[in-house]
């Protein structure tokens, strides 16, 4: 693990809030979406999708749909190769259906057409021949045993017996002895929770162009966080050679982890291949709500023990997890984090996976993060009323901290929770005097953040300019970050710098934009891919001064002779070394690949004030506080702006969002008008306050901020609402109808 | 699909009246369109009311104000003498999607998608307003109470269109208001709604009081029984409890996404309290 990068210095272009490059495209409307992607002769792809919960596929008659004028071509999953790879065959399988439809919405049959009317038209000249079958859609039900089975044959072999066989997975962390942890607590409290499915609720639907050639060639237009990885499920599912498939990411309008896999990307793509022409499908709102990744819903039982001075002596959690119709590991990571940002001595969390007829799980922000200590800090905060306890300073009393064994394993190095939850207790915020009525909640969160394959080049231009090229679509500002990377490591101005992300053809290999990584491991990259052309730079000057190369070094962006030993010569700026590179040995550039490791992982605590009116149980947040450890804050407007959009996401989540089945099996709300997000008017000025201890594994103690914001609001709402309404409510969304039943209403 | 900009209310009801497959007017198309974009419905003849001279106007009459059927709710809510006189119904109008929406949308196409749950119905109501509807055999006035018939449905016959709604004139010392209940604080639809319109005495005694409620049956509910009880008093807080319990004994609303029978009730009867206490005030009537 590399904790040693992080050398302290004084930065000139980092931290500052520069102009966004994104910026004027966005607001005139000039930037390139998924949809916007057109190609001459392109046909309209239309995906018919399974109007069933759960139901054997007997037969598909796809002949009157062929023998429409203007049809090019129809697809069904027997068109789609064999997978021998359990994870390939279940992406493959969650595009297009093969022997069941496993979820109301699963894709069953594809067409492309001349048009959108023809294509729609065809659609409803397919006849799917269905078995319906039994279905379950909540994971409490779908555990027990004769529930009705999803998929058979899907359950590893530490899933214990007399289970259901949805349950696919088991998982356990922790050290220590729970029983004599708790033994020792003066208040042992144990409670049930549970929470709906939400979407990542992003802007913009999938889209994508595909354009597959007679010679066998592909080109992919679509909108994705990660083009590398469409690539591999793509080439993967076609039976293609990587180098044949080209895919060029979009501009992105939203992503939060939905958009990490693949939906219509391999559908567009056989469709192409079969009509002999480029075919584009856009999803509707509709088709991304049934068909496109949710969150996982779960159940979760959580007991913790204190001592009435407040020092936690044990702490369990059990998690049920549902990631729908397919296995799903997203409980691992709600086992690892429940209880991360306590220092224990006894604590265990077991996890179980449990597949229902649902969409396939998509990432989201901290997947499996936000449910397991949204659980956790119910608990936490309930045992701190029971004692009459300071919540923030319980928290400190057992914070995690450097050297602090994590409940998941590691321990760990330097870290920021006990300056993040000091800079919350004497924030004017927490002080702030309340209304009757309101009430007042916090929550700590956490996130592991990743690092991961990243492969950068860097070209210097002969007018002293710089081109980045990295292969991350940029959801979060990294594209500033990292132009601003790159300008403070060569010392230029951020303006000289252009960051643009590459297509698959043109780079390495680089890993998702998830994990919060990109900033970070990207941005580590583009540092050392900087170093790489200042050597080579200091390498040029040293030609012309006609000194050892050894004998240079780079001050202030440019080089200078390292010291009088070496001569007397002006320092030559990096314009003026570009501008005779072809006479020095051709252009200049700066590359470097690797798999980053030492992602600092991210902790923030969250302040929040609700007020519920309790004649209709609807809250309303009144303000709101966002702490949370940057390491280090390239573009601080960007990183509040995630912290900001994480806390929005989670107000959504804890107080109205949800994925809602009828008795039918089928998603009664697949659209913005009943899956209810925040809107602007709905919220305060999320105010931020960012904390910066640095990350020993980043060169300028870089951690990743994407996703930590995210995880506090659960549990903080629903803490500010115990105190507000003297309910504790143990299941989300806390929905009016939820609230006013608690109150008797 | 036919598409036919009318000039007059007779060619629109004349084309709608023969024309056998699916029909739809479009004033400001903010139901008809969204609903042929999600393939709900696909029209055969679609008769567009614009064009209609006239039909955009508001216009004084008789004390009170006639509203043309394609007369934006945003168009409305800048209507100072309707604001004055009928300020429920504006309210409640102007609830209706964003501001987008607003410059589209109209009561008339309110009130004919018929759905439960429209915000522009409760009000008008509790107003009596009547609408004027032109058919193939010539021009008919209806209650606006009587046009609801079930959600999606009214009571409109083959080729008749709303081409007015007539607000009527109300004596001083007299409003309305309307309340809905929506999970967030707009771009949304009404779990539950109230509109309450009262004429008060020189004293600040309630004269008459019309109770109406909407999103808790297949059409908006007029609660008799509930106005009634506000009548011969002041608002005192048994009272108002009284009327609650009145309007919730006439809910009959479904268990949905949006909200359960229990919650649904019950905040009827909470928006009902406090929208008669908005119009009391609004009437003059001290509190």
């Amino acid at each position: 693990m590399s904790l040693d990068e992080y050398r302290k210095r004084e930065f000139k272009q980092v931290g500052q809030r520069v102009r966004r490059p994104d910026g004027v495209d966005k607001v005139t409307g000039r930037a390139m979406y998924g949809a916007d992607a057109t190609a001459p002769g392109m046909l309209v792809g239309r995906i018919l999708r399974s109007p069933h919960a759960h139901a054997r596929i007997r037969g598909i008659d796809t002949s009157a749909a062929e023998a429409l004028k203007g049809v090019k071509a129809v697809l069904t999953g027997a068109d789609l190769p064999a997978q021998e790879d359990d994870f390939i065959r279940d992406v493959q399988d969650n595009c297009m259906a093969r022997d069941k439809a496993l979820y109301d919405g699963h894709a069953v049959a594809a067409v492309a057409a001349v048009d959108a009317a023809t294509a729609r038209a065809a659609l409803k000249l397919i006849k799917v021949d269905y078995e319906v079958l039994p279905h379950v859609t909540d994971v409490d039900v779908a555990i027990k045993p004769g529930a009705p089975v999803v998929q058979k044959g899907r359950s590893l072999e530490n899933v214990p017996a007399g289970m259901s066989e949805n349950v696919t997975s088991h998982c356990e962390f922790g050290h220590g002895d729970p029983a004599a942890g708790f033994a020792r607590a003066d208040h042992v409290v144990e409670r049930h929770f549970r929470t709906a499915a939400t979407h990542q609720g992003y802007i913009e639907p999938h889209a994508a162009l595909a354009s597959v050639t007679s010679d066998g060639k592909a080109e992919l237009w679509c909108c994705t966080q990660g083009q590398f990885f469409v690539r591999t499920l793509c080439a993967a599912i076609m039976g293609m050679e990587a180098s044949q498939l080209r895919v060029t990411a979009s501009e992105i309008g939203g992503g939060f982890g939905g958009k990490t896999t693949v939906f219509i990307e391999p559908v567009a793509l056989a469709l192409s291949r079969k009509a002999g022409r480029p075919v584009k499908i856009v999803m509707t709102r509709d088709e991304v709500f049934r068909a496109t990744g949710p969150t996982v819903h779960t159940s979760t039982d959580v007991k913790i023990g204190m001592t009435k001075d407040g020092r936690i002596t044990a702490a369990e959690a059990h998690l049920r997890y549902s990631g729908g119709a397919f296995p799903c590991g997203t409980v691992d990571m709600g086992a690892q984090a429940a209880f991360a940002a306590y220092d224990l001595e006894h604590v265990r969390t077991y996890g179980w996976n449990v597949l229902t007829n649902r969409p396939k799980e998509a990432a989201y922000r901290a997947p499996g993060a936000p449910q397991s200590i949204y659980a956790v800090e119910s608990v936490v905060d309930e045992l701190c009323q029971h004692f009459g306890l300071d919540p923030i300073d319980v928290r400190l009393k057992n914070a995690a901290r450097k050297g602090t064994k994590s409940s998941y394993g590691p321990t760990f190095p330097d870290i920021g929770l006990i300056a993040t939850l000091e800079a919350a207790k004497k924030h004017p915020h927490y002080s702030a005097p309340l209304q009757p009525g309101q009430g007042r909640g916090i929550s700590c969160g956490f996130w592991f953040n990743f690092g991961g394959n990243s492969c950068v080049s860097l070209n210097i231009n002969t007018d002293g300019t710089v081109g980045v090229t990295e292969g991350n679509p940029d959801i979060g500002g990294s594209r500033a970050s990292i132009s601003l990377m790159a300008a403070e490591e060569l010392g230029i101005e951020y303006d000289r710098v252009r960051t643009i992300v590459a297509d698959t053809s043109s780079l390495g290999y680089n890993d998702v934009t998830d994990g919060s990584r990109v900033t970070f491991a990207v941005g580590l990259a583009t540092i050392k891919a900087a170093r790489e052309a200042v050597r080579v730079m200091c390498g040029r000057a040293a030609k012309i001064w006609g000194i050892d190369a050894e004998a240079v070094e780079w001050k202030d962006g440019a080089a200078v002779p390292a010291g009088p030993n070496a001569g007397k010569f002006p320092p030559m700026s990096l314009a003026e070394i570009a501008a005779v590179s072809f006479e020095t040995g051709g252009p200049i550039a700066g590359h470097h690949e690797v798999n980053v490791d030492g992602a600092g992982v991210s902790f923030g605590v969250h302040i929040v004030d609700v007020e519920v009116d309790k004649e209709t149980g609807q809250t309303t947040v009144l303000r709101y506080t966002v702490f949370q450890d940057a390491g280090k804050a390239v573009h601080p407007s960007y990183v509040e702006g995630q912290m900001q959009g994480g806390a929005v996401q989670g107000i959504g989540w804890a107080l109205n969002e949800e994925y809602i089945y009828g008795a039918d099996g089928r998603l009664q709300n697949p659209g913005f008008l009943d899956y209810r997000v925040p809107v602007a008017s709905d919220l305060p000025m999320i105010d931020t306050v960012i904390l910066e201890i640095p990350n020993p594994g980043h060169p300028y103690g870089v951690r990743g901020v994407g996703e930590t914001g995210i995880v506090p609001p659960l549990a903080a709402i629903s803490n500010a609402v115990s105190r507000s309404a003297g309910i504790r409510l143990s299941e989300l969304p806390m929905s009016p109808p939820r609230v006013l039943k608690a109150l008797g209403g | 699909m036919r598409y036919l900009a009318a000039t007059t209310a007779r060619e629109a009801a004349e084309a709608l009246a023969a024309e056998a497959g699916v029909t739809r007017v479009l004033a400001g198309g903010t139901d008809v369109l969204v609903q042929m974009k999600a393939g709900l419905v696909e029209p055969d003849l679609v008769v567009d009311i614009k064009k209609i001279p006239g039909i955009a106007t508001i216009t004084p009459e008789a004390g009170g104000f006639r509203i043309g059927a394609a007369v934006a709710n945003a168009v409305l809510g800048e209507h100072e003498g309707v604001r004055a006189l009928w300020p429920g119904v504006v309210e409640g109008a102007n609830l209706i999607g964003s501001t987008q929406v607003q410059g589209r949308c109209t009561m008339a196409g309110n009130l004919c998608n018929a759905s439960p749950a429209g915000d522009a119905a409760p009000g008008l109501v509790a107003a009596n307003a009547v609408a004027r509807i032109a058919g193939p055999e010539g021009e008919r006035d209806c209650p606006v109470a009587d046009i609801p018939a079930g959600p999606g449905k009214t009571t409109l016959k083959k080729g008749e269109v709303i081409t007015s709604i007539l607000l009527p004139a109300r004596p001083a010392r007299a409003s309305d208001a309307y309340l809905r209940f929506i999970p967030r604080t707009e771009m949304d639809i009404a779990v539950a709604s109230a509109a309450v319109s009262l004429e008060l005495d020189a004293d600040g005694t309630v004269k008459a009081a019309r109770v109406v409620l909407g999103a808790v049956a297949p059409t908006v509910v007029v609660a008799e029984d509930a106005g009634r009880t506000l009548v011969g008093t002041k608002l005192d807080e048994a009272t108002l409890a009284k009327m609650a319990k009145a309007c919730e004994a006439v809910c009959k609303p479904i268990d949905d996404k949006r909200g359960t029978v229990a919650f649904r009730t019950k905040t009827a009867g909470t928006l009902a309290k406090r929208a008669a206490l908005i119009a009391y005030a609004r009437a003059g009537g001290a509190k």
